[in-house]
């Protein structure tokens, strides 16, 4: 298969090089990978820092800015971050005020992030950690790790990031983080399988004239196959499975977002659908946000992830924010 | 026997660069050696082989393992990625590549001195350069078995199976898997206990490690029709039964340049 890349030994060192020329408002590591705001730490403010594996930009590093993370972590293709990254973020964005880790629920993320708690700790920054496990797809039970973190993560770092960036402390920014991700629930459906560098060609067999429903965003199988459906089809499995898990009381924000090899064209129509169906379900909507932001690399595909926003997570949500990939306000 | 310079006699014309073999190892024949070439064959003559409790096992032992190590999964890094296809992302091999050749260069570029410095030292770098659940797991098993074996500047097998128990206990624990589940510890834990009953029934180090190695690929192979319950597999299900567990094959892979080594070294 046809990749833009050099070698695939260094497509995320690549990749660095390359935010770190369109992005002077970072500072990015490209030897150590870390990518961190200009001017951390801030003075008496909390430091945000997630990380996960690369092939899901803009997922972390687009995030990293005003009113969201003040670091992330890249690892390598689908691969955790290790512990050395997430000391050295940890590190660099503490004012003395404590850090954030925003973990997504992978047994690599939380075992490389646990780790690194630990000797931070020693080295005297105070850490919280929060997973995000909003992937209503796989089932909850004993013998899974639990639920996968996918599109929630981006609610969770928004708004925890706006708690910070008001001054809040850190127990306050992990329980307005920890908020988010119970009220949230993503699903996922892919079209066709996404491809990493290494292995140069689709991680798995998605035959033409099916799609996989509950997808994750490393291609890990959901619920089923099914023959083809429509985009109004589709919408109606995404949204029935996180309504009925979420059962929402209150007016939510809607994340239709893309994996990587959809085209915008066909995601907003997409999201039109989802507001049918929610609308259908008398589920009230307060925002919506489109586009590709938790990607799986090149796979064609699609999530909706909804969040029960009460008034100040609503609140939290609208403030500023100034990242790469995200910018309001 | 066609060796040169072989008399009837006492042992004391052995000369060899470590006494305790000597003290603790007397060749089971009457021997005197009058260069280093006949020092060198009588010493890794089988028949010669140090008892399974004595120490057998050094820095340089541990150095050989990790060389041979660091060759098998560079061989095999495309095999273990393959394994890791249907059933996770297809970068098991890479990543455990990675590490390996960053702890082999960081190890001769700073040798410790003592087998658990070894161990301590890779796992430490397994940890910094690997990523996904292997970095820590892997890391965290050397790190531990390593400080369960001390400053000793050797160790019996006896020693090194205490410690290497102390460390799969550690994966247990942080990975919070059992038997069964279709992880590394379905090869780690039947290779302790095939270790153990090699030593009891008096087998030496190299016998001992033979038969972990063994129940290690056995073990690995037996993952085949589990239905992995951890790690990132465990969300595939009922799809994951009939894929070998890539974790299981790698933990093989390196019981195996352990029995290698040791059978090169004809302890």
């Amino acid at each position: 298969m046809k990749m833009l890349i050099n070698v695939p030994e260094t497509v995320v060192a690549d990749a660095l090089r390359g935010m770190a020329v369109a992005h002077p408002e970072l500072t990015v590591d490209v030897e150590r990978r870390v990518i961190v705001r200009r001017g951390a730490p801030y003075e008496g403010k909390v430091g945000l820092v997630s990380g996960g594996g690369s092939g899901h930009e803009p997922l972390h590093g687009g995030f990293v800015g005003r009113g969201m993370l003040d670091a992330a972590c890249p690892g390598e293709v689908f691969t955790s971050p290790v512990p050395d990254q997430m000391v050295r973020a940890a590190a660099a964005v503490d004012s003395g005020a404590g850090v954030l880790f925003i973990v997504k629920n992978y047994t690599g993320d939380v075992l490389n992030f646990d780790m690194a708690a630990e000797l931070a700790e020693d080295e005297g920054v105070q850490i919280a950690k929060v997973l995000v496990n909003d992937d209503v797809a796989v089932t909850d039970s004993l013998y899974t790790a639990g639920r996968r973190g996918t599109g929630a993560t981006l609610f969770v770092e928004k708004i925890a990031g706006a708690a910070a960036e008001e001054g809040a402390p850190l127990d306050r920014v992990a329980g307005i983080a920890r908020r988010v991700n119970e009220s949230s629930r993503s699903f996922g459906v892919a079209l066709s399988a996404c491809s990493t560098p290494s292995k140069g060609g689709p991680t798995f067999d998605l035959p033409d004239g099916e799609l996989e429903l509950g997808v994750g965003i490393h291609g890990e199988p959901g619920r089923e196959r099914r023959a083809m459906m429509t985009s109004g089809e589709i919408a109606d499995v995404a949204v029935d499975a996180v309504v009925e898990d979420l059962k929402p009381d209150a007016p939510v924000l809607v994340l239709v977002n893309g994996m990587g090899g959809t085209p915008l064209l066909e995601l907003y129509g997409f999201a039109a659908e989802v507001h049918r169906v929610l609308t259908e379900r008398r589920v009230p909507v307060a925002r919506t946000l489109v586009g590709n932001y938790v990607t799986s690399l090149d796979m064609a595909g699609c999530s909706v992830t909804i969040c029960q926003a009460d008034e100040e997570l609503l609140r939290l949500w609208d403030a500023p924010v100034s990242t790469p990939a995200l910018h309001w306000g | 026997m066609g060796r040169a310079g072989l008399h009837s006699g006492s042992a004391l014309g052995l000369t060899s660069a470590d006494p305790r073999r000597v003290l603790t190892a007397p060749p089971p024949f009457p021997v005197a050696c009058v260069d280093a070439a006949c020092v060198e064959s009588v010493e890794r003559h089988p028949m010669n082989a140090l008892p399974a409790d004595g120490p057998t096992i050094d820095a340089a032992f541990l150095r050989r393992w990790l060389d041979a190590a660091t060759t098998a999964v560079d061989r095999e890094a495309a095999q273990l990625s393959e394994l890791d296809s249907p059933i996770g992302d297809a970068d098991h091999g890479t990543n455990m590549r990675r590490g390996f050749l960053a702890a082999r260069s960081a190890i001769e570029q700073e040798p410790p001195d003592t087998p658990g410095g070894v161990l301590v030292a890779v796992g430490r770098q397994l940890i910094s350069t690997v990523g996904g659940a292997s970095g820590p797991l892997y890391g965290t098993l050397l790190r531990r078995a390593g400080k369960a074996l001390g400053d000793e500047p050797a160790v019996s097998a006896a020693q090194l199976r205490d410690a290497l128990r102390v460390g799969v206990d550690a994966v247990a624990q942080l990975g919070g898997a059992a038997p069964g589940d279709k992880t590394m510890l379905d090869a780690l834990l039947p290779a302790l206990d095939a270790l153990t009953g090699a030593l009891d029934a008096g087998g030496s180090t190299a016998e001992a490690l033979d038969a972990a190695a063994a129940a290690a690929d056995e073990g690995a192979r037996a993952t085949i029709p589990l239905r992995a319950r951890k790690g990132r597999a465990s969300y595939l299900g009922e799809r994951s039964v009939g894929h070998q567990d890539p974790g299981a094959t790698s933990s093989a892979l390196l019981l195996a340049a352990l029995a290698d080594t040791a059978k090169e070294a004809a302890v």
